[in-house]
């Protein structure tokens, strides 16, 4: 499993993992998971459009992630931002789903975009891919500080002249790169899960930021390995297993946090802006955001 | 000592929560129309209490009775005021909704609109001064006026004992003095029992008739006179306190010379654990 | 001039009357239950809830049971698996939604794969994914009413205690409301109006009926009944208006064979939506 046509996979699911778990980190932290979710999806209906067009897919996947994570950017502004991000999403797979009844058959080519499909990358888009991955790593290595402090202090940040408006707006760009690139490998319906289970399973075991990223890069990469080594055995989608691992992370970390008796079974000493508390019986607070 | 015209009688309650002591043997007592504030510092059990009272939390020793009742049958005898609602400006419910909701909002099932049940909203809205905003949304209140609607809400079922979860927290101080004077015409006029928790005793001094000081789960109960002495202080906290009296304020400050209390409220001492309230 | 509105037939074809009957069935429901979804933030949930009931659909073309009860019984049982791993506790409640997605999706992965490839159902993946709003048998209907039904009496029935509990918890539980059964119970009604709608018009695109209208009632009305009503009212304009538009693009370019209801209805929801922002403000009127 380790030659020919697998070479590409390995390599461009390595580098996959390494940046869905480096911005997953930061989407864990904001609690930004609907956010994380929605963009690739919206995405999916960009790739459609793509290649109705005849355009380079991965071109179609990043504008329409680019168009979705700005969007709930703006529409975020104006209402509530839960409702923003069902929306955009909602639009653009409209979108999609207009695209796909111009054209005719593409029943396999749908499921792979949405599923993931270990063979489904050719070498030709394995340099994008790399770029893209080295743009948004390095964009998140730019951005740390600022985008640590306002997602876990808004209002100090603020006071130290961080612009947490502008600093959401450039990581969402990030997710929406991050997103479109992860999305040929894993499939859109299932590259949240590499987003959200190995950060999560990171914050639980250790509480210093630059491990838990670091951590959590290496978890992703696991999941994938572990993923596509399966996918190529039983001949069953690498989306199952990537779903079906990054869950048993989340759980893992979950476990490990409740073992090692933390109170809460949640993760992290630090919370999030996105946290917010509303007494015992957990009913929610006011999903505000900045 | 606990009567029986008493509308709380707590006796020797104790809570342990995961092997810590959260409330130590606490005991005092409120009749009808006593004003009675619940004094302590964050993590002093305030709010534990509160809602060993309410029947949310189950005490690890000793009872509560409000007027008479065991804690299991307790429900509408007590009305209760929290510290925080949701506040989503989106939210679809007016002030007199929330009210309304007052007196039947745990009964299954929608409301059938009645002339009376209006007429009663409208004039407890009346009575709390929140007549002028009835029909704003709840999530668009100030915090005071959102106050005098929780007030509401909580008396419009006509309890004998009124808890509020510290109300003055994020009122400004004309606020305070308003819901402090709302608060204790009501317990005279309607001889209930009003209990507020608060981290300043300063506001409530005018109308406090008794005062529960908590310090690190224990409790001293009296008036204000017999409570906030400096023998009686220090044997709460365990280290040696005073008593300062400036004009009509009171401060009470650890011996070390470090202010333990002032216009914002008071600081643990380090020599006590500290306890989170919300365990 | 009715004429270029209405194209001929529209009145009189037997697969419209059933996508008006089911399209206004599930919006109504999805408008009623919406409102309590977004207000208490669990718009996530909802949406997660849509595409686990693909799950369940997919697995009912191998069980071989109609995917009515393969939507329904699987969304439903995931409201519960939600509530218990505390979807309700607003710390990491969208982290445990979007894990238990992650691993309802992974699933309906491999179902999919086993129907394609063992099954012969070709196209399975589209229609569950999309919807078939045209295509519904009308024997169906009858079962999509019942349930229906049971998620609006579910939410008539916790009205004020849903209502209390949503805006101060501790305040209801005080009063004896039990909290945490209210919650699981309206999660549970979300679960039946999406895993309905899923199906009809398509699980990526129940969420937009669920969460859009329900956004626009609640800037439309500060009373909870009312916003309910504009809600409801506002997603079965929508889904209606989106049947008649669908017919009428049967001749449309490119490919002549129709535009997407599911297109329709979304574009219109956010049209409206984003007019609705755009001419109302949260100012308070004091």
């Amino acid at each position: 499993m380790f030659t020919g046509f697998m070479t590409n996979a390995w390599l461009v699911g390595t580098i996959v993992a390494i940046v869905a778990g480096v911005v997953g980190f930061f989407i864990v932290l904001r609690g930004q998971a609907f956010v994380a979710d929605a963009v690739p999806q919206g995405a999916f209906a960009g790739a459609a459009g793509a290649s109705l067009i005849g355009v380079n897919t991965l071109i179609g996947l990043a504008a329409a992630a680019l168009l979705g994570a700005l969007g709930i950017g703006w529409l975020g502004r104006r209402g509530r931002r839960d409702v923003a991000t069902a929306l955009a999403l909602v639009v653009l797979l409209g979108l999609g789903a207009l695209f796909l009844s111009f054209s005719t058959e593409y029943a396999p080519e749908i499921y792979a975009l949405l599923f993931g499909e270990v063979l489904g990358v050719s070498t030709s888009e394995v340099l994008p891919i790399v770029v893209l991955a080295v743009v948004s790593v390095a964009a998140i290595a730019a951005l740390y500080r600022p985008l640590l402090l306002s997602s876990v202090m808004p209002e100090l940040a603020e006071a130290r002249g961080v612009r947490p408006a502008r600093v959401e707006t450039m990581f969402l760009i990030v997710v929406a790169l991050a997103t479109s690139m992860t999305l040929p490998v894993v499939g859109a319906l299932l590259i949240f899960s590499l987003m959200i289970g190995p950060p999560a399973a990171a914050r639980s075991v250790t509480s210093k930021p630059l491990a838990a990223l670091v951590l959590s890069a290496v978890i992703a990469v696991v999941v994938v390995w572990a993923s596509i080594a399966a996918a190529y055995d039983t001949n069953w989608p690498v989306g199952f297993f990537v779903g079906t691992f990054g869950a048993a992370c989340y759980a893992a970390g979950r476990s490990w946090a409740a073992l090692h008796g933390r109170r809460s079974a949640h993760p992290g000493r630090w919370h999030g802006a996105g946290d917010h508390g509303a007494g015992e019986h957990g009913v929610p607070a006011a999903n505000v955001r900045v | 000592m606990a009567g029986p015209g008493d509308l709380l009688d707590v006796d020797r309650v104790s809570l342990r929560l995961s092997g810590r002591k959260i409330l130590d043997d606490v005991t005092f007592s409120l009749g009808p129309g006593e004003f009675a504030g619940l004094i302590g510092s964050n993590g002093a059990g305030k709010t534990t209490l509160l809602r060993v009272i309410l029947g949310l939390q189950a005490p690890s020793a000793g009872t509560v009775r409000v007027a008479g009742q065991p804690r299991t049958r307790r429900g509408s005898l007590i009305g209760y005021v929290p510290q925080k609602i949701l506040l989503d400006p989106d939210m679809p419910l007016r002030a007199r909704d929330l009210v309304g909701l007052g007196l039947d909002g745990q009964r299954l099932g929608i409301p059938l609109p009645s002339a009376r049940r209006r007429r009663l909203v409208d004039e407890m809205l009346d009575a709390v001064g929140a007549d002028r905003f009835g029909d704003t949304r709840v999530g668009l209140l100030s915090g005071g006026e959102q106050q005098r609607v929780l007030i509401a809400h909580a008396l419009i079922s006509r309890p004998r004992l009124l808890l509020l979860d510290e109300p003055l927290a994020n009122l400004d101080i004309a606020s305070e003095q308003d819901v402090v004077e709302l608060l204790g015409r009501v317990a005279r006029e309607q001889q209930i029992a009003v209990l507020i928790s608060a981290h300043d005793m300063n506001p409530l001094l005018p109308f406090m008739d008794r005062i529960v000081y908590m310090a690190a789960g224990r409790a001293a109960s009296g008036t204000t006179a017999e409570v906030v002495r400096p023998e009686v202080l220090s044997a709460l906290y365990g280290q040696h306190v005073d008593v300062i009296r400036v004009h009509d304020r009171i401060l009470v400050v650890a011996g070390r010379g470090a202010e333990l209390a002032g216009a914002e409220g008071l600081a643990v001492p380090s020599a006590t654990p500290v306890i989170h309230e919300d365990a | 001039m009715l004429h270029a509105i209405f194209e001929p037939g529209f009145f009189s074809s037997g697969p419209v009357h059933v996508a008006l009957a089911a399209g206004g069935v599930v919006a109504l429901v999805s408008g009623i239950v919406g409102s309590f979804t977004v207000i208490r933030g669990q718009s996530y949930a909802g949406h997660a809830l849509a595409d686990i009931s693909v799950t369940g659909g997919s697995a009912s073309f191998l069980v071989g049971i109609s995917p009515l009860w393969g939507f329904v019984g699987v969304g439903v049982l995931a409201a519960g698996v939600m509530d218990t791993i505390g979807i309700q506790r607003p710390r990491g409640r969208d982290l445990a939604t979007g894990i238990v997605r992650g691993a309802g999706l992974g699933l309906a992965a491999l179902f999919l794969y086993w129907d394609t490839t063992h099954s012969n159902v070709t196209g399975a993946t589209i229609t569950i994914l999309f919807g078939s709003l045209f295509t519904i048998s009308s024997s169906i209907l009858p079962a999509i009413v019942a349930l229906s039904v049971a998620a609006v009496a579910i939410v008539a029935v916790l009205y004020r205690p849903l209502l209390l509990s949503t805006v101060a918890a501790d305040l209801a539980a005080a009063r004896g409301v039990s909290v945490r059964l209210v919650g699981l119970l309206s999660l549970t009604a979300i679960a039946l109006a999406v895993s309905l709608s899923a199906m009809t018009i398509g699980t990526i695109l129940s969420t937009a009926l669920l969460i859009g209208p329900a956004a626009i009632g609640l800037r439309l009305s500060s009373r909870p009944g009312l916003a309910m009503a504009w809600s409801a009212l506002a997603g079965l304009a929508a889904t209606w208006l989106g049947v008649l538009l669908a017919y009428d693009s049967f001749y449309w370019p490119p490919a002549r064979h129709g535009w997407p209801v599911s297109f329709f209805v979304v574009t219109l929801i956010f049209v409206a939506y984003v007019a609705v922002q755009g001419f109302t403000t949260r100012v308070r009127r004091a």
